[in-house]
């Protein structure tokens, strides 16, 4: 038997909504004052205000001079590279935009630098000054076709040889295919490294070129290493990647902003969780929203537990690879809690797509906080064992003591974030950084290692699955805040179905919130959070209706694997199988 | 996709009226499938048991497949899953993932394939030993997913056979196990047969 219940109207009285509008970001005054301080020390710096980050146009052919001097000017220091992508407005004269996003160390602060191309015009490489860059200005060169001259080796990197245009121009069809045949596979012949030329003479051995990958059990499905030889010492390798590009960027531009949502889940599919965060939060930021602080609650626990989940797949696998099969299977235990805890919200195991913009799909079941609680119990047993079992291993110690070494220069000279970064002693957290979600208000510490060795990477992320046991159990403390999990703002949200069946103005809302989805006011913006193995960021750009203009996700392994041709260079196949598995490479990130 | 019923010659022992399923175990039989073909004829001594060859083969290959996973995405973590400590393949025989293509008979492709790796994907699967079977895990390896994109295989049938496909994104370890059950009766039933 059914019951007719009378509802009063929404009373929402917030803005209408903002499309067509322009953005105007909370901090933008903040940052262009900022912006006038830093052009004032640098020349060749035009800036751009009413933006997120202090941003700036340089002309083309300084870029690699500005470069040099934002990184080594004494009291600015922009030494880490974190993104390097374009972006295609055709109906402009000189239609690409070549955008730098540099990070200081010393000021904890960012710098968007962009860079005008025509269609046939190149950019001078920045390689020189920022190692991490080369294979970025590759994906430019294979996404745009911009040029980069000097660069040392501008081939295609994300799609394959035989591919045809350039897919994220605005004129290319999404679905367009081009085959590769069997011959079609790309035949690489690595470098030798510097301090090896000269050695090929006295040497005992024939130098041997061996291809790892890309279905290889310690390349985990999708990663490509070609090294050369002398004996058994690696002498070059170079990495090729894209065996998993399966263009997230091209495919959020076909979608609305909730529909993009799924996507996000499949970039670092371990912590699928975090990534739904970063880009709810970026699209959240552009509509000047804040869900509400029980979502907040909510997000900060699942991040936490996934980023758990993804420390345990990333120790387990790598010990398989090291030979120890048992903690595998032992971890895998307590991760399978986490993931039914996930299932219990959300519906969905692995990649769960629980978050929407604007807050949570539904609320969390009762039990919540009591399950929470279990796990948070049993993990520290858990987490303890392995430890044992492992970082007091003669022969485990002796496999990754000293492995796949990167120093603290390198590391940020080519972008690194993350445990990876943490292990050579940078104690850079973006939770820390620049805090979100409310990290700063609870009590916990970054651990960080010396050495950038295998085994200090095992050391960090052990200890940061104990960091986050320290912030879940500080969050299931305080207890779920009272109160809604979505943001009471019938643009964003959609309205409870009771309402939609019984109210005209309901059903409005949510017909066009279904055909014409967010649309947030045209403009651009970053926001970055604290993923699994580094920085999560998102750099949308909106023109207002339904589809985002722009979506570039900035992949934290990206310039991690890049470096590990750098890091195996001078040791044995062994040690490189050992250091691939602690870098936590995932493809659906690397590759998008 | 080929598949083709064998065809069931007679057997050259004259048949005898079959055993119901719950005789011969009183008689303290082991007891195989297909008791269609199965008879037990007392020829003096002791109490024998006859069966067709492929029937046999296929009972034992069905209940031993070695995988080959060809993880290349999310579904990748969910096969882990499914092989780890909670659901635990080796119940059913699977357990021996074996990453060389020649020591596997099941390739399971787990995750997206996308063009640049299809060549790869098509090796793999020409080096594996007759007979052999693939279990498409997950939308994407099933129909490209909601990758309707310019570099994304849109399902793996346009490389290689496909036995059975799994639905999901990524399929639950339920659901991939559900699947290696279906392909073991299908292979007990003899409905595969290549080469």
């Amino acid at each position: 038997m059914s019951t007719l219940t009378k509802y009063s109207p929404i009373p929402y009285t917030g803005p209408t909504p903002t499309n067509r509008q322009t953005y105007v970001p909370a901090e933008a005054a903040k940052m262009d004052a900022r912006g006038v301080e830093i052009a004032g020390k640098v020349p060749g710096l035009t800036q751009e205000t009413g933006e997120d980050l202090p941003t700036f146009a340089v002309e083309r052919g300084q870029i690699a001079d500005v470069l040099r001097a934002l990184h080594d000017h004494p009291e600015l220091r922009f030494t880490m590279p974190l993104d390097l992508f374009g972006a295609d407005y055709p109906n402009r004269e000189r239609r690409f935009d070549v955008v730098y996003q540099l990070y200081s160390l010393q000021n904890n602060e960012r710098v968007r630098l962009k860079v005008r191309v025509g269609e046939d015009e190149s950019v001078p490489t920045s390689v020189g000054v920022y190692q991490g860059f080369d294979w970025y200005e590759r994906e430019i060169f294979d996404m745009y076709g911009i040029r980069f001259d000097g660069h040392p080796n501008l081939r295609r990197i994300l799609t394959h040889e035989n591919f045809q245009g350039h897919p994220l121009r605005k004129d290319y069809d999404p679905a367009q295919r081009w085959l590769l045949t069997d011959g079609g596979i790309t035949r690489i012949q690595p470098k030798i490294a510097p301090e090896f030329v000269q050695e090929e003479e006295e040497s005992d051995f024939e130098r041997v070129t061996l291809n790892l990958g890309p279905s290889h059990p310690a390349m985990h499905g999708t990663l490509r290493v070609v090294v050369t030889l002398d004996g058994e010492t690696i002498v070059g390798a170079e990495q090729e990647i894209g065996y998993l590009h399966r263009c997230f960027e091209k495919m959020s531009e076909t979608h609305t902003y909730q529909q993009v949502i799924p996507y996000t889940d499949r970039l670092n599919y371990c912590s699928a969780v975090i990534n739904n965060v970063g880009y709810c939060m970026t699209v959240e930021k552009m509509l000047g929203l804040t869900a509400p602080e029980r979502a907040q609650h909510v997000r900060l626990m699942l991040s936490e537990f996934y980023r758990i989940s993804d420390h345990i797949i990333c120790i387990g696998t790598n010990l398989v690879d090291l030979g120890a099969l048992t903690n595998f299977w032992y971890l895998f235990q307590p991760r399978e809690e986490i993931i039914a805890l996930a299932e219990s919200c959300s519906g969905a195991r692995l990649l769960p797509s629980y978050l929407r913009i604007g807050g949570l799909a539904v609320d969390v079941p009762t039990d919540f906080l009591a399950n929470a609680q279990k796990i948070v119990n049993m993990l520290p047993k858990f987490i303890d064992e392995v430890e044992a079992l492992v970082m007091k291993n003669r022969i485990f110690r002796d496999r990754v003591e000293g492995v796949g070494v990167i120093s603290q220069e390198d590391a940020i000279n080519f972008g690194f974030t993350g445990p990876c970064l943490r292990a050579t002693g940078v104690p850079f957290d973006v939770r820390k950084a620049s805090p979100y979600l409310g990290y700063d208000t609870y009590d916990w510490d970054v651990p960080i290692a010396d050495g950038g060795d295998t085994y200090a990477r095992f050391l960090v992320r052990f200890e940061e699955m104990r960091q986050s046991l320290r912030i879940l159990q500080q969050a299931i403390d305080r207890g779920l805040p009272p109160g809604p999990v979505m943001v009471d703002n019938p643009y964003v949200a959609l309205p409870p179905k009771e309402k939609v069946y019984n109210e005209m103005e309901s059903l409005i809302y949510h017909f066009k919130l279904i055909m014409h989805g967010i649309q947030p006011p045209v403009g651009e913006t970053y926001f970055q959070v604290e993923g699994g193995n580094g920085e999560v960021g998102f750099y949308i750009v909106s023109d207002g209706t339904k589809n985002p203009y722009r979506v570039r996700a900035r992949p934290p392994c990206f310039p991690i694997f890049e470096a590990y041709g750098k890091m195996i260079t001078g040791q044995t196949i062994p040690d490189a199988i050992a250091a691939l598995g602690s870098l936590n490479i995932i493809a659906g990130e690397l590759d998008r | 996709m080929a598949t083709q019923k064998i065809e069931r010659a007679d057997s050259i022992i004259p048949r005898k009226t079959g055993v119901a399923p719950g005789e011969g175990a009183e008689k303290g039989l082991i007891t195989l499938p297909g008791e269609a073909d199965r008879e037990v004829e007392d020829l003096g001594g002791g109490t024998y048991l006859t069966t067709k060859l492929d029937s046999v083969v296929n009972w034992a290959r069905g209940n031993s497949l070695w995988p080959l996973p060809f993880g290349t995405a999310c579904c990748a973590i969910e096969f882990m899953s499914m092989v780890s400590s909670h659901y635990d393949i080796s119940r059913f025989g699977a357990e021996t993932v074996r990453f060389s293509p020649r020591q596997a008979d099941l390739l399971i492709v787990a995750g997206t394939i996308v063009d640049k790796i299809a060549p790869v994907l098509k090796k793999i699967y020409d080096q594996m030993p007759e007979p052999k079977y693939v279990i498409a895990m997950g939308a994407c390896a099933t129909s490209g997913g909601f990758y309707r994109a310019y570099h994304v295989v849109q399902g793996i049938d346009e490389i290689i056979p496909v036995d059975i496909w799994v639905p999901g994104c990524p399929p639950t370890p339920d659901g991939l196990m559900y699947a290696i059950l279906k392909l073991r009766d299908k292979i007990q039933r003899g409905e595969i047969k290549r080469a």
